[in-house]
C-alpha cells in the first residue's frame, strides 16, 4: 500500500495543482512534494533491510494478457526511491525564484513526473516497468518544450525521438520474452521473464541484451548515444534539466540492473566488455570535452556524462563493489549534478549569462554562494569525506577488479574531473569581477534553503555512506548469485 | 573521548568557528581560537607522547565503508611514526598559526585564512593518524584541497588561481597512482590496514622483488612522486608559492609535503622487499635534488629559491629512503621543517618590511634593520648547508653517508646538490641582508622589524634549527642516536641491507661535504659581497644560465606535450566528433526520413483519377497474385 | 406466380461461362470510364455500370446454384446504390454551385 501511496500521492497533489492559481499552487505543490519527502524516509526506516520485496502490492491490470499491476521495493527501488522523493521538493523549491508563465501547469508536470519515475523505480512487471518508463518521458518533454530555450521545439524533439527510438527496441526484446513465457495467457511478471532469459541460448542473449542495452544506454546516456544530451540540457529550463541529469537518467542505470544483468547473463557474460569499453570511451570522452566548453551547463552536461560511463562500467564489471558503488553513485551524483545546476540558474538569473568567458569575479560579494558551489564542486570531483568518494572509490575498484587496464583508463576521471570542474569554479567565481558580475547578490532565503541540504547530504553521505550501502547490498549480492550462477 | 581523536577535532572545530562564523567572529578572536586549536593539539600530541608505552595502539571510530567482506574504517593508529608526525605538525603548525596572526593582520581574508589553515591540520592529521591507507588518503587529498585553497587565497588574482589549479591537478595525478596502488592492495591482501597488510608480509611469505609488492610500491611511489614534488611532478611547488606565506612555511615546506616520505616509512616493509622500486625511489631523489638546486642557483624571487630548496631537499629524503635510511630520511624530515619553516616565516618576515617586494635584486642590507629576522634567517641558512653543529648537518650527512655505503655515483650526485644548495642560500643571505639598499625610497622608509607574534616564532624555530641536530646524535660524537633508536620498532620487521660506514668513512665524508659547503659558501661571498654584484634583469642572461633560469623550460614543455594536446582534442572532439560524426549520423537519419517522406508525399497529388488508377492497378496485381496458381 | 417460378429457369437458358464475361466486359467498360472519364456524372454512371455487372452475376451464380442469397445481396446492392446516387448526386450538386464544373481534374486541393 505504502509504495501505491508513493505513486498515486504525487499524481492526485498534481492534479490538485493543476487547478489552482499562481501562490497556491507553489505552496500545494512544496507542501505535497515534502510530504512525498516524508513518505520516502518512512519507506526508509521501515525498510527491513535484507533481500525481499517489501511493501508489494499487484493487481490484475490487463488481465487477458497476464499482465499486472505489481509493484513493490527493495534494496535497489529503494536507494532510487530515495533520491526521487529526496530531490523533488528541492527541485520545486528552486523554481520559487524564477517567473514562469502557467507555473501551475509546471508544478504538476513536476508531480507527474515524480509519479512516473517512483513507478520506474518500483514496478515488478516487465511492461509497468515499460509503460513508467515512456511515461516519464511525457511531462518532461512538455517541460522542456514549453518553458525551454530558444531551440527548444528542435532540441526536445530531438531528446524525444531518441529515447522513443531506444524504447522501442526494448518494447520488442519485452514482447519476444513475454511470447517465450509459458502458459496459455502469457505473463510479463518480472522474475518470469528472468527466467525465460536466462534459458535463452547465447546468441539470442545477445540480441536481447543488444535491444535493452540500446534503450538505456540511450537514457543514461553513453557514448556514442549521447548527443542528445548536452543540447538537452541547455535548452531546457532549470527544473527539466535538474530532473532529467538528476534523476531521469538513473532510470537507464537503474534498467541495466534491474532488467539487463539478470535477464540476459549469458548475452553480459558475452558483450559486457563492449559495455565496459563504451562507457570508459564515454569517461575519457566526456571529460575532455568538458575541459573546454564556454557554457556552464553545457559543461556540466558533459561532466555528467562521463560519470554516468562510470557508473555503467561499474555495473558491467559485475562485482559487489562495482554494483554497490553505482548505486550509491546513483544517488550521489543526483544530488551534485541537481545542486550545481541549480547554481547555475543562479547566476543566469542574476548575470543573465552561462558564459564562462563573461562571467567571474562573483566570490567577492557572495561568500555564501562561494562556499556551497565549493562543497558541491568538491563532491562532484569525489574528494573524500564527500559522498562523490565513496561512489567512485568503489566503482573505480570494481573497474579495475574487472580488469586492471581498463581500471587504469577510467581513473583518469579523477584527474580530469579535477581539470574542468575547477576551471568551471575559477571561471566564474574568482578573478576579476566582470561588468555583468558586478553587484551580484548573494543567496536569498529561498535559495540557501535548497543550498544547504544538498551542501549537507554532500558532507553526510561522505561520512556515513553505510546508511545506504547496508540497505542495498543483500539486493545486489542476490542479483549476483544470480547472474554469476 | 579518547585524547587521539581530539587531536584532529580541536582543528576541526576550530575550522568550523571561524569558517561558519567568518565576518561574524571578531578579528582578534579569530587568530586565538586558530592558534588555541593548534596549540590544543599540540598538547594532547604531547602527553599522549610521554605517556606513549611503545606498542602501536588502534582506536576505532566507525565503520566507514563496508562492501562484503572489505570494511573500510575510520581508525587511528598511533605509534613511533605517527607521534613524531604529530609533534612536527601541531608543533610547527602552532608556530605558524601565531605568526600568522601578526602576518595576515590586515587582510580582509583573516577569518578565511585561519580556517583554512586549521582545515589543512585537520587534513594532515588524518593522513599521520588513520590506520588504514584510505584514511591517510582522506588526508592526503584533504591537505591537497587545503593548499588549494590557500595557494588561490588571493583569488582575485588569475594567475594565483592558475597556481592553485596547477597544485591540485598534478597532486591529482599522483592520488590515481596511489588510489591505484589502494585498489592492488585491496585485492591482494583483502584488507587496507596497516596492521593486516603489514602483518601479512611480516609473516614472511613474500620474497625479496616479489612482483605484487613491485606493483603496490612503484603505485603508492607515483602518489609521493604528487604530493612530495619530486621529477616528473615537482613544477606545482615552485608556483605554490602564490600563497601567503605562511602557508608556503607550513603546507609547502614544513608538513604536507613531507607526506611522502611519510607513506613510504609505514609502508617501508614492502618498499624494503622492492629493491626495484628503492632503486627507483634513489635516483629519482637524486635527480631532482640536484636538478631543483641548480634552478635555485639563478633564481631571484625569495621564496623561489626557497620553493627549490624544498624540491631539493625532498629529494634527498628520497634519496635516503632509496638507500632503505629510513631514519635518516625522517630525521632530515624532522630538521628541515624546523629550518624551512624557519626560512620561509624569515622571508615572509622580509616580504612584510618590503611592502610586499619580493624580489632580491631589489633588496639588500637589510640586517640592520631586521636584526631578529637576520639572525635567525642566518642560523637556518647555517643549518640548510649542512655547517655544523646546526641541524642540518646532522641530518644531510646521515643520508650522505648511507649513499656513499650504497652506490658512489649517487653520493657524487648528492654532494654537486649540496654544494649547490650551500651557494644558493648564501647567495640569497648575502643578496638580501648585506651590502646596500637597492629599493625604493618609499620601501627603505618603511622598514621595520615584525612585530612580537612573528618574531617570536622565528627565535623558537631558530632556537629548534640549531640544535635540532642534537635529536639523533650520531655514535661517532659519542651521542645515543635517540631517534633512530626510538623508531627502530617500526623497521622491525625489515630486512635492511643497508649497512653502517665505519667511523673512519663516516668523518671522512664529513669533512668532505662541510669543507664543499664552505668552499660553496666563500665563493658567494666573494660574488655577492666582495665584488658586490646584483642579478641580471630579466631576460639578460645567456647560454646555459638563460635555460637554467627559466627552470629548464619544463612547464613549458609540458604545457606542450599535455595541456595543448588535450586542448586541442577537446576542441576537436567537440566540433568534429561531436557534430560532424556522431550528429551527423544521428540527425543523417532524420534528414533521411524527412527526405523520404518528402518524396513519398508526392504520390497524393489529389488527383482522383490517379488514385482510383492506383486501387485498380493494385487490385488487379493482388487478384493476380491470389490467383497464380490457376493462371500460370 | 408461375412465371416467377419460372425466371431461374430462363436464367439458366444461357450458359453461366456467357454471364461471366458479359459481366467482365461491362464491369471493365465501368473501370475505363472511371478511370478516362472526367465529367463526375459520368463517372458516376460508370460505378453505376459497375455496381450491375456485378448484381448481374450475382443473380446468375444465385440460379444456379439455386442459393437465394445471391439475389437478396442484389436487392442489398441495389437499395445502397439508390442511396448513394441520391448522396453522390448531391455532392455534385453543390460542388458545381461552388466551382460552376465538375471536372474532377480540378479538384485537386487534397494533395499533399
Amino acid at each position: 500500500m505504502l509504495t501505491l501511496t508513493l505513486i498515486l500521492f504525487p499524481i492526485i497533489a498534481g492534479l490538485l495543482t493543476l487547478a489552482s492559481k499562481g501562490e497556491n499552487a507553489k505552496t500545494i505543490a512544496s507542501a505535497a512534494a515534502f510530504i512525498e519527502l516524508a513518505l520516502g524516509a518512512y519507506t526508509y526506516f521501515s525498510f527491513v533491510p535484507d533481500a525481499s520485496t517489501q511493501f508489494g502490492l499487484s493487481y490484475d491490470w490487463i488481465h487477458a494478457a497476464g499482465v499486472k499491476f505489481s509493484i513493490g521495493i527493495d534494496g535497489i527501488s529503494l536507494i532510487l526511491v530515495c533520491l526521487t522523493t529526496l530531490m523533488v521538493p528541492f527541485i520545486i523549491v528552486s523554481t520559487f525564484n524564477s517567473n514562469y508563465t502557467n507555473a501551475n501547469n509546471l508544478y504538476a508536470l513536476i508531480l507527474f513526473m515524480q509519479a512516473a519515475l517512483v513507478g520506474v523505480f518500483t514496478a515488478k512487471d516487465g511492461f509497468l516497468f515499460y509503460f513508467f518508463f515512456e511515461a516519464a518521458l511525457i511531462p518532461v518533454y512538455f517541460i522542456a518544450a514549453i518553458w525551454g530555450g530558444e531551440n527548444k521545439i528542435k532540441v526536445t524533439l530531438k531528446f524525444f525521438i531518441f529515447t522513443m527510438f531506444g524504447s522501442l527496441f526494448m518494447l520488442l526484446a519485452l514482447v519476444y520474452l513475454y511470447m517465450k513465457t509459458p502458459g496459455e495467457i502469457h505473463t510479463s511478471d518480472i522474475t518470469a521473464l528472468y527466467e525465460v532469459g536466462q534459458n535463452l541460448n547465447p546468441s539470442q542473449q545477445g540480441y536481447i541484451f543488444w535491444a535493452f542495452f540500446i534503450a538505456f544506454a540511450i537514457k543514461m546516456p553513453l557514448f556514442p548515444f549521447h548527443t542528445w544530451q548536452p543540447d538537452t540540457y541547455v535548452e531546457a529550463p532549470a527544473p527539466a534539466t535538474m530532473l532529467l541529469s538528476g534523476i531521469m537518467l538513473k532510470m537507464g542505470t537503474y534498467g541495466l540492473i534491474r532488467i539487463l544483468l539478470p535477464i540476459v547473463p549469458a548475452g553480459v557474460q558475452a558483450w559486457g566488455l563492449t559495455a565496459i569499453i563504451l562507457s570508459v570511451i564515454g569517461i575519457v570522452y566526456g571529460s575532455i570535452i568538458a575541459i573546454q566548453q564556454k557554457d556552464m551547463k553545457r559543461l556540466i552536461a558533459y561532466s555528467s556524462f562521463a560519470h554516468v560511463g562510470l557508473m555503467s562500467a561499474g555495473i558491467f564489471s559485475r562485482t559487489l563493489d562495482g554494483l554497490q558503488g553505482s548505486l550509491i553513485q546513483m544517488l550521489a551524483h543526483g544530488i551534485n549534478v541537481i545542486g550545481l545546476f541549480f547554481i547555475v540558474e543562479i547566476i543566469q538569473q542574476r548575470t543573465k549569462s552561462r558564459e564562462l568567458a563573461r562571467l567571474g569575479g562573483i566570490t567577492q560579494t557572495t561568500p555564501n554562494l562561494t562556499v556551497y558551489f565549493i562543497i558541491i564542486m568538491l563532491g562532484s570531483v569525489a574528494l573524500p569525506l564527500t559522498n562523490g568518494f565513496v561512489g567512485e572509490f568503489l566503482l573505480l575498484k570494481g573497474v579495475y577488479e574487472y580488469n586492471v587496464w581498463i581500471g587504469a583508463v577510467a581513473g583518469i576521471t579523477i584527474i580530469l574531473g579535477a581539470v574542468y570542474m575547477l576551471r568551471l569554479v575559477q571561471k566564474s567565481m574568482f578573478g576579476i569581477t566582470s561588468r555583468i558580475t558586478e553587484g551580484f547578490q548573494d543567496l536569498t532565503f529561498s535559495e540557501k534553503a535548497v543550498l544547504f541540504p544538498i551542501a549537507f547530504l554532500v558532507i553526510a553521505l561522505g561520512i556515513a555512506p553505510n546508511a545506504f550501502l547496508h540497505i542495498t547490498e543483500p539486493a545486489v549480492s542476490q542479483l549476483l548469485t544470480i547472474i554469476t550462477k | 573521548m579518547s585524547l587521539v581523536t581530539l587531536i584532529p577535532l580541536f582543528p576541526l572545530i576550530g575550522f568550523l568557528i571561524n569558517g561558519i562564523g567568518f565576518r561574524h567572529v571578531p578579528k582578534s578572536l579569530v587568530g586565538i581560537i586558530g592558534s588555541a586549536a593548534a596549540l590544543a593539539s599540540f598538547a594532547c600530541a604531547l602527553s599522549l607522547f610521554i605517556g606513549f608505552s611503545g606498542q602501536p595502539e588502534v582506536t576505532h571510530l566507525f565503520d566507514w565503508i563496508t562492501v562484503g567482506k572489505l570494511n573500510i574504517s575510520m581508525s587511528f593508529q598511533i605509534d613511533q611514526l605517527s607521534l613524531l608526525m604529530l609533534l612536527i605538525i601541531t608543533g610547527v603548525g602552532s608556530l605558524i598559526h601565531i605568526y600568522s596572526v601578526g602576518y595576515m593582520h590586515h587582510d580582509e581574508g583573516f577569518g578565511k585564512f585561519f580556517a583554512f589553515l586549521n582545515l589543512f591540520l585537520f587534513f594532515m592529521l588524518l593522513l599521520v593518524l588513520g590506520s588504514n591507507f584510505v584514511v591517510m588518503f582522506i588526508g592526503w587529498e584533504g591537505v591537497g584541497l587545503c593548499s588549494y585553497l590557500l595557494i588561490g587565497f588571493w583569488n582575485k588574482n588569475s594567475n594565483y588561481g592558475n597556481a592553485a589549479r596547477k597544485a591540485f591537478i598534478m597532486n591529482r595525478i599522483g592520488d590515481l597512482g596511489f588510489l591505484l596502488g589502494i585498489f592492488l592492495i585491496i585485492n591482494h591482501f583483502g584488507s587496507v590496514e596497516f596492521a593486516d597488510v603489514f602483518g601479512k608480509i611480516a609473516e614472511g611469505d613474500y620474497e625479496s622483488g616479489d612482483k605484487t609488492l613491485l606493483y603496490i610500491t612503484l603505485l603508492l611511489f607515483v602518489g609521493a612522486m604528487g604530493k612530495s614534488a619530486q621529477i616528473p611532478l615537482y613544477t606545482w611547488l615552485p608556483d605554490a608559492m602564490a600563497g601567503p606565506t605562511p602557508v608556503s612555511a607550513l603546507i609547502h615546506a614544513a608538513t604536507m609535503v613531507t607526506a611522502g616520505i611519510y607513506m613510504i616509512i609505514r609502508a617501508n616493509i614492502m618498499y624494503s622487499l622492492s629493491p626495484e622500486t628503492l632503486e627507483i625511489v634513489g635516483w629519482v631523489g637524486a635527480a631532482t635534488a640536484v636538478l631543483a638546486a641548480s634552478i635555485g642557483l639563478f633564481q631571484n624571487d625569495i621564496k623561489k629559491v626557497l620553493a627549490y630548496s624544498t624540491v631539493s631537499q625532498l629529494g634527498y629524503m628520497f634519496m635516503g629512503l632509496g638507500v632503505m635510511a629510513y631514519s635518516s630520511s625522517f630525521f632530515h624530515v624532522m630538521t628541515h621543517a624546523f629550518f624551512k619553516a624557519l626560512l620561509f616565516l624569515g622571508a615572509g618576515s622580509v616580504i612584510h618590511a618590503m611592502s610586499d617586494e619580493q624580489d632580491i635584486r631589489f633588496m639588500g642590507g637589510l640586517r640592520k634593520k631586521l636584526p631578529v629576522t637576520f639572525i635567525t634567517f642566518l642560523i637556518a641558512t647555517i643549518a640548510i648547508s649542512g655547517i655544523p653543529p646546526f641541524a642540518g648537518f646532522f641530518s644531510k650527512d646521515e643520508i650522505l653517508a648511507h649513499v656513499y655505503e650504497h652506490n658512489k655515483l649517487m653520493w657524487v650526485v648528492a654532494l654537486a646538490g649540496s654544494v649547490m644548495t650551500s651557494f644558493y642560500m648564501f647567495r640569497l643571505l648575502f643578496l638580501t641582508f648585506f651590502g646596500e639598499f637597492r629599493g625604493t625610497h618609499e620601501q627603505e622608509h618603511h622598514l621595520h622589524e615584525s612585530p612580537i607574534t612573528m618574531t617570536l616564532p622565528l627565535m623558537l624555530l631558530a632556537v629548534l634549527s640549531a640544535i635540532g641536530g642534537f635529536f639523533n646524535l650520531p655514535h661517532i660524537f659519542n651521542g645515543h642516536a635517540s631517534l633512530a633508536e626510538f623508531m627502530s620498532p617500526l623497521f622491525a620487521h625489515t630486512h635492511s641491507t643497508a649497512h653502517e660506514a665505519d667511523a673512519s668513512t663516516e668523518i671522512m665524508l664529513m669533512v668532505i661535504s662541510v669543507a664543499a659547503a664552505l668552499i660553496a659558501a666563500a665563493f658567494a661571498y666573494f660574488l655577492y659581497i666582495i665584488k658586490k654584484s646584483v642579478p641580471a634583469a630579466d631576460g639578460q642572461e645567456s647560454g646555459l644560465k638563460k635555460v637554467i633560469y627559466n627552470k629548464y623550460y619544463v612547464d613549458e614543455l609540458y604545457d606542450k606535450i599535455f595541456v595543448t594536446p588535450i586542448t586541442v582534442l577537446s576542441n576537436f572532439f567537440h566540433s568534429v566528433i561531436e557534430f560532424l560524426v556522431i550528429d551527423l549520423i544521428v540527425e543523417g537519419i532524420g534528414k533521411g526520413v524527412k527526405i523520404l517522406s518528402g518524396e513519398a508525399r508526392l504520390l497524393q497529388n489529389g488527383t482522383t483519377g490517379y488514385y482510383i488508377f492506383a486501387m485498380v492497378i493494385s487490385i488487379a496485381v493482388i487478384l493476380a497474385w491470389s490467383l497464380r496458381a490457376f493462371l500460370f | 406466380m408461375q412465371q416467377m417460378q419460372q425466371i431461374p429457369d430462363v436464367i439458366k437458358l444461357i450458359p453461366l461461362n456467357f454471364y461471366v464475361l458479359f459481366s467482365s466486359a461491362l464491369f471493365c467498360i465501368g473501370i475505363v470510364g472511371v478511370l478516362t472519364r472526367r465529367n463526375a456524372i459520368i463517372i458516376f454512371m460508370s460505378v453505376e455500370l459497375m455496381l450491375n455487372a456485378v448484381n448481374l452475376l450475382l443473380a446468375a451464380f444465385s440460379s444456379y446454384r439455386a442459393d437465394p442469397s445471391g439475389q437478396i445481396f442484389v436487392f442489398f446492392i441495389m437499395a445502397v446504390a439508390a442511396a448513394e446516387v441520391a448522396v453522390g448526386l448531391a455532392i455534385i450538386v453543390m460542388i458545381y454551385r461552388n466551382i460552376q464544373t465538375i471536372d474532377v481534374g480540378i479538384l485537386n486541393k487534397l494533395k499533399w
